[in-house]
């Protein structure tokens, strides 16, 4: 924008495109701004001034929330349900895409194949089925319970990024470790998941972000509250203080922060793991 | 997608030095099948295949998800679905979400990527930005939305005040509520087309437009007939997540309007869940997951098989 308006001040490309630009922004930034803004004013000062800054700020708003067991019990039960989907999901695929990438077997490519077939339907499809299979297995309302069904489905795709990464590590130097009377299981742990740090945190990155904003999974599969993960409290949240807008702003806030700041911190990773799809498996 | 070729090509030379060599075989091979390939497999195939097979079979019975499905009532929750108005509703909508995607997102974001994809100071930052919305998640972003709309407290209400209107309350209408949803599916997803067009952008081959541009052709002419071609695997690419994306929709709706009001905004997801799950109505659940599930399958293959042959 600066420098096509400094050579030529009338240049109206420009100004149509930084004119563009600014009201995008605008438009994304407005209801985010209003909605931090929001969480410190007081429920009649919002009513008048939903836009502007607060008049006099309501640190309390705040306070009250990250000082409750509630906010940091929510986000607690999120961490552990992400944290095991990505876990659980970086062991099974990347052992599943080692397996399909090197080790030559009657069938491999049916049974690749097979697995692909997950990427065609989303969960929401066998959604009922699946809160019966998870029941019968005793696993309702455990973190297992959300957890599992949440790798089989990101399996899929997990499995063919991996894979296709795997795939370029040389085969000259498998076959030498080969030779050198190396397993196929210490080759994989000691060459190929080392070499892969960069597409391990691509489809972590891609499980954690949707494991952490999941909310089908939990809400038919939990229903303790103390196990929630937070997209289901603060629907409780919400339900509770129904029109008392500037907790519910501040507790947005507050819920959707961690996720910011791991974009702020990892925008590389999640920007990559999350367009992979695009480049194709 | 897969490339048994690169496989059988790469394997080759292993069959030849195996045999020859000491080191693991077969055995080798062997204990890495056994050991690597069922976690995956068992996992995929207990929550992932299985339960679509159920599907299907718990869709015969009248059942409420207690004991055995003993009610067989063959194809009848099928007929009770396709009688119900909000499941056509729910279609339409569905539709309606395809079509602002195609119609306004998908210009929106190449527009976008076209511009951002040149360097310049706050490029980057204005990238980013935009691709902010697609990680917050769907239940935030709808409950930040309900807010914007609200009809006491909200930005909307506000605006609609200072030019001493009387405030609607859009989610509450069902002329409106469709509409509301739409505009914040466009404003969570804008940026994921834009970072995929981006993307696309900047592995293009420079020389092309360059060769254009030495040949005298105008920026226009270069977009035209040279950069928008090359863009358009990825513009088909883009449509695919758009359609897919639509066909499971549901986190953003439940915090928005639930589907309501009188199922105006419902969409497959949503119905499926309002009437199925939330109910316990395993077969007439099922049976709605079974034709989201056709749905997905005929479109991917359709589309695969029309639009994306050579990828």
């Amino acid at each position: 924008m600066n420098s096509a308006g400094a050579r030529n001040a009338f240049d109206p490309a420009a100004l149509f495109k930084a004119l563009f630009l600014g009201l995008v922004a605008i438009f994304v930034l407005v209801p985010l701004l209003a909605t931090l803004l929001g969480g410190f004013k007081s429920l009649g000062e919002l009513r008048v001034n939903p836009f502007g800054l607060p008049a006099q700020w309501e640190w309390q708003n705040y306070a009250d929330i990250l000082f409750s067991a509630r906010y940091w019990q929510l986000l607690r039960n999120s961490l552990v349900i992400s944290t095991l989907a990505v876990a659980l999901t970086l062991i099974t695929a990347s052992m599943a895409a080692f397996t399909f990438a090197h080790v030559r077997f009657f069938g491999s490519s049916m049974l690749l194949s097979y697995l692909t077939l997950g990427l065609l339907f989303p969960a929401a499809t066998a959604v009922l089925p699946l809160f019966i299979k998870v029941r019968d297995l005793g696993l309702l309302d455990t973190y297992f319970g959300v957890a599992l069904p949440q790798v089989a489905f990101s399996l899929a795709m997990s499995v063919l990024l991996l894979r296709r990464f795997f795939k370029d590590i040389p085969y000259e130097l498998l076959e030498a470790a080969l030779v050198d009377g190396c397993s196929y299981i210490k080759f994989f742990r000691y060459v190929t998941l080392p070499l892969s740090r960069p597409i391990l945190a691509t489809v972590g990155t891609i499980t954690f972000v949707n494991s952490w904003n999941a909310y089908l999974l939990p809400l038919v599969m939990l229903n303790t509250d103390a196990l929630y993960p937070w997209p289901l409290g603060i629907m409780v949240y919400q339900g509770e203080y129904s029109s008392e807008w500037h907790l519910i702003l501040a507790f947005i806030t507050l819920t959707i922060l961690p996720t910011i700041i791991l974009f702020l911190l990892a925008q590389k990773h999640i920007v990559a793991g999350l367009t992979a799809g695009a480049v194709k498996g | 997608m897969s490339s048994p070729i690169g496989v059988a090509g790469e394997a080759a030379p292993q069959v030849g030095t195996r045999g020859a060599v000491r080191g693991p075989g077969w055995d080798g091979r062997f204990t890495v099948l056994i050991l690597f390939l069922p976690p995956a497999l068992l996992l995929f195939t207990l929550f992932v295949v299985l339960p679509i097979g159920e599907a299907a079979w718990y869709s015969g019975f009248n059942w409420n998800g207690f004991g055995r499905p003993t009610n067989w009532i063959g194809f009848d929750n099928y007929r009770f679905v396709l009688e119900t108005r909000a499941f056509w509703l729910a279609l339409r909508n569905n539709g309606l979400i395809i079509a602002v995607s195609l119609a306004i997102q998908l210009p929106l974001a190449l527009t976008l990527a076209l511009m951002l994809a040149e360097k310049f100071r706050g490029a980057v930052a204005l990238r980013m930005l935009f691709f902010m919305p697609y990680i917050l998640a769907e239940i935030a972003t709808g409950l930040i939305f309900s807010f914007v709309y609200d009809g006491d407290y909200g930005l909307v209400a506000s605006i609609w005040r200072t030019f001493g209107a009387e405030p609607p309350h859009l989610l509450a209408s069902t002329d409106t509520a469709m509409l509301a949803v739409l505009i914040v599916v466009v404003w969570k997803y804008f940026g994921f087309h834009m970072m995929l067009f981006i993307a696309a952008l900047q592995s293009l081959d420079k020389n092309l437009v360059e060769a254009a541009r030495i040949d005298g052709a105008t920026r226009t002419q270069t977009l035209r007939h040279v950069v928008i071609p090359l863009l358009y695997p990825t513009i088909r690419l883009s449509v695919f997540f758009a359609i897919i994306g639509s066909l499971q929709l549901f986190d953003l709706v439940m915090p928005l309007t639930r589907g309501g009001p009188a199922d105006s905004s419902n969409t497959l997801v949503s119905f499926l869940y309002n009437n199925g799950i939330s109910r316990m109505r395993v077969g007439y659940g099922s049976a709605i997951g079974v034709i989201l599930f056709a749905i997905c399958v005929t479109f991917a293959f359709t589309y695969k098989r029309w639009f994306m042959r050579d990828e």
